[in-house]
């Protein structure tokens, strides 16, 4: 069926505590399909995307990723995982091991690969985001960018369906934003799913098949790239383009 | 304002400081009249202590003797107790003809800190982790015996520096892995565990040491059937145990704590299981971090092991107060306070290594960082 969702989001809810964090969220991605969410802080957008690997429980609805169920079970939530990969805003390297180690780890834990073969992969991988001549040194020696794309490579050894990325440039200093950027276009073009949540509008433009605009915990706006930041049609979304190109 | 291009300038080398050994003197000690000051007073009383230390330590010093009459000079120290009665201070009443076993006891510990004190390249770890677990074995199979052809030898034979390393060495190496696996459960998501292991640190630490290791030695056998047949050493032991490894349970937890979140939800992002992040990402940081505190907590470890005198038993400064009741040994107050030196400078020296090792290990974590 390869018309089928890859991930359907029926009516899921979620609070934390008494706030009420994503509400009535639904949601159908396609394969291939690339989706940038962007939103005003505390909008929900990063709970929702890290909704998808079961970093955050949601407490009512449906989260369907690969035909599989989000539920408590255990075992489909590590098999959720293996699919998904994810990179987060702040990098989370593992600071105690090698940049290469940091790549064969996974592999090695939760694919069995032999570390040899793990390797190999790893260095293709860092070859890839433009790195390989840094796999020996510890995160801690790299610039923010160069992190970043290691920790691209390490969801990308992984081989994933899917690609979560949560304000992946919010923490680099302005003259890395682009290396981080033209390694996810060219992940975007090889046909990766991809769920990006970032203000990165150039990035939006070129690569999303749709953006969705999110306020208050809920998907206010939906439309494609060009439409949605020429011409919003909410209110809100207007309000938060506005203050966004101010700067 | 004038718009304005300046010229690029090139690095250059930093200026010269104080040149040599005197300028550096001048700058550390003499950099003002206050400081002067400071440094001369400093000396003054260096000179007086280190004279006193070398009179009394050394030149005035009785060196052999089997009585208190053979340390007639009460302006030195009388070393020749120490020396007449130094067998019993490192083995206790531990057998004559089997004093060999306790050498290798002593020899096992100090290759399992030579373990852990140097690299050994890529093996290093398992070696280390091999010996963690083996050194308590061996020691067990060495010093009790039982097995292997070996006498069997009550613990209550134990005594001095050897009854002190045994109960720190029960104390630090079952503390350790104690502490290690409260702490996980005590930061564990299942409320049933965590609640468990907080109590459970919650006592320990909150009852007088004194008061555990009495009641394990006295009640134990009340509470317990048969609780008579273990021996009254070993029920020290495990209390020892047990209330460090309280401790050492909030030591870990202070190292969990210090890692980010980041850390673990990268780790379930790439679908390692709650052992694997734990074991490879998490616990290697986590203990990283808490190595002053871990060192800090075997250091009083290691001095409390004198909590055992409460019950009876001669550990090495038991066995040194035991030595000083002794007729032939009573005497004028300089033999008195020449074993209490004694028995000071080799607590200082046990744990002073330790504090040693803890600033080498903080010292290399922060390269590797």
């Amino acid at each position: 069926m390869p018309d089928e969702p890859v991930i359907i989001f029926d009516k899921v809810n979620k609070w934390f505590g008494d706030f009420h964090v994503l509400r009535d969220i639904d949601l159908d991605v396609s394969r291939g399909e690339k989706i940038v969410i962007c939103g005003p802080s505390g909008s929900g957008k990063s709970t929702l995307i890290r909704c998808i690997n079961r970093l955050e429980e949601h407490q009512k609805g449906k989260i369907i990723v690969d035909g599989i169920e989000l539920t408590d079970d255990l075992k489909n939530i590590d098999s959720i995982r293996s699919e998904v990969g994810m990179v987060f805003q702040s990098f989370n390297l593992f600071p105690h091991i090698s940049v290469l180690e940091n790549l064969v780890i996974g592999q090695h834990l939760v694919r069995r690969m032999p570390k040899a073969d793990a390797e190999e992969v790893a260095m293709t991988y860092l070859e890839r985001v433009k790195i390989a001549d840094q796999a020996d040194k510890f995160p801690g020696q790299l610039s923010g960018g160069q992190q970043q794309r290691v920790a691209i490579a390490r969801s990308l050894c992984m081989k994933p369906r899917i690609m979560l990325f949560d304000e992946v440039t919010s923490a680099l200093d302005p003259e890395m934003v682009k290396e981080v950027l033209d390694v996810m276009i060219d992940l975007a073009r090889e046909g990766m799913t991809m769920l990006v949540v970032t203000h990165e509008m150039g990035f939006a433009r070129e690569v999303a098949d749709r953006v969705m605009f999110m306020d208050e915990g809920q998907i206010i706006e939906e439309n494609k790239p060009g439409p949605f930041f020429d011409a919003p049609r909410s209110d809100r979304a207007k309000l938060f383009l506005s203050q966004i190109l101010r700067q | 304002m004038e718009p304005a291009l300046r010229p690029f300038i090139e690095p250059q080398s930093p200026p010269l400081q104080s040149s040599g050994f005197i300028g550096w003197l001048r700058a550390s000690f003499f950099s003002s009249w206050f400081n002067t000051l400071v440094t001369l007073a400093l000396l003054w009383v260096i000179y007086q202590v280190g004279g006193f230390v070398i009179n009394w330590g050394i030149i005035n010093a009785n060196w052999v003797g089997d009585s208190a009459k053979s340390c007639p000079n009460i302006d030195g120290a009388c070393w020749a107790f120490i020396t007449e009665r130094w067998r019993l201070f490192v083995y206790g009443l531990y057998p004559k003809e089997l004093y060999w076993r306790v050498n290798v006891f002593y020899l096992l510990g100090a290759l399992t800190i030579i373990a852990f004190v140097f690299s050994f390249g890529p093996i290093t770890r398992k070696l280390r982790l091999t010996m963690f677990i083996g050194f308590p074995v061996a020691a067990y199979i060495f010093l009790v015996g039982g097995v292997f052809d070996l006498k069997h030898i009550s613990p209550e034979n134990f005594g001095g520096l050897l009854l002190t390393l045994v109960i720190a060495t029960v104390g630090i190496f079952g503390s350790i892995p104690l502490g290690l696996i409260l702490a996980l459960g005590r930061t564990s998501d299942l409320k049933v565990i965590s609640k468990v292991c907080t109590y459970f640190i919650e006592f320990w630490r909150g009852v007088p040491h004194i008061a555990v290791i009495v009641m394990f030695v006295a009640l134990l056998p009340i509470f317990i059937p048969d609780g008579n047949k273990i021996d009254i050493v070993v029920r020290a032991f495990i209390a020892f145990a047990a209330f460090n490894s309280a401790y050492m349970a909030e030591v870990f937890r202070g190292g969990l704590q210090s890692i980010p979140s980041g850390q673990f939800e990268a780790s379930k992002a790439i679908g390692l299981s709650y052992w694997k992040m734990m074991g490879y990402i998490i616990l290697p940081q986590a203990i990283r971090n808490s190595v002053p505190a871990l060192v800090n907590t075997c250091i009083s470890i290691f001095k409390e092991t004198t909590i055992v005198l409460l019950i009876g038993f001669s550990d090495f400064l038991g066995i040194i107060q035991l030595s000083l009741e002794d007729p032939k040994w009573l005497g004028p107050p300089h033999i008195f306070s020449s074993a209490y030196v004694f028995a000071a400078i080799i607590y200082f020296t046990f744990t002073y290594g330790m504090s040693k090792y803890s600033l080498r290990l903080e010292n290399r974590s922060n390269v590797a960082q």
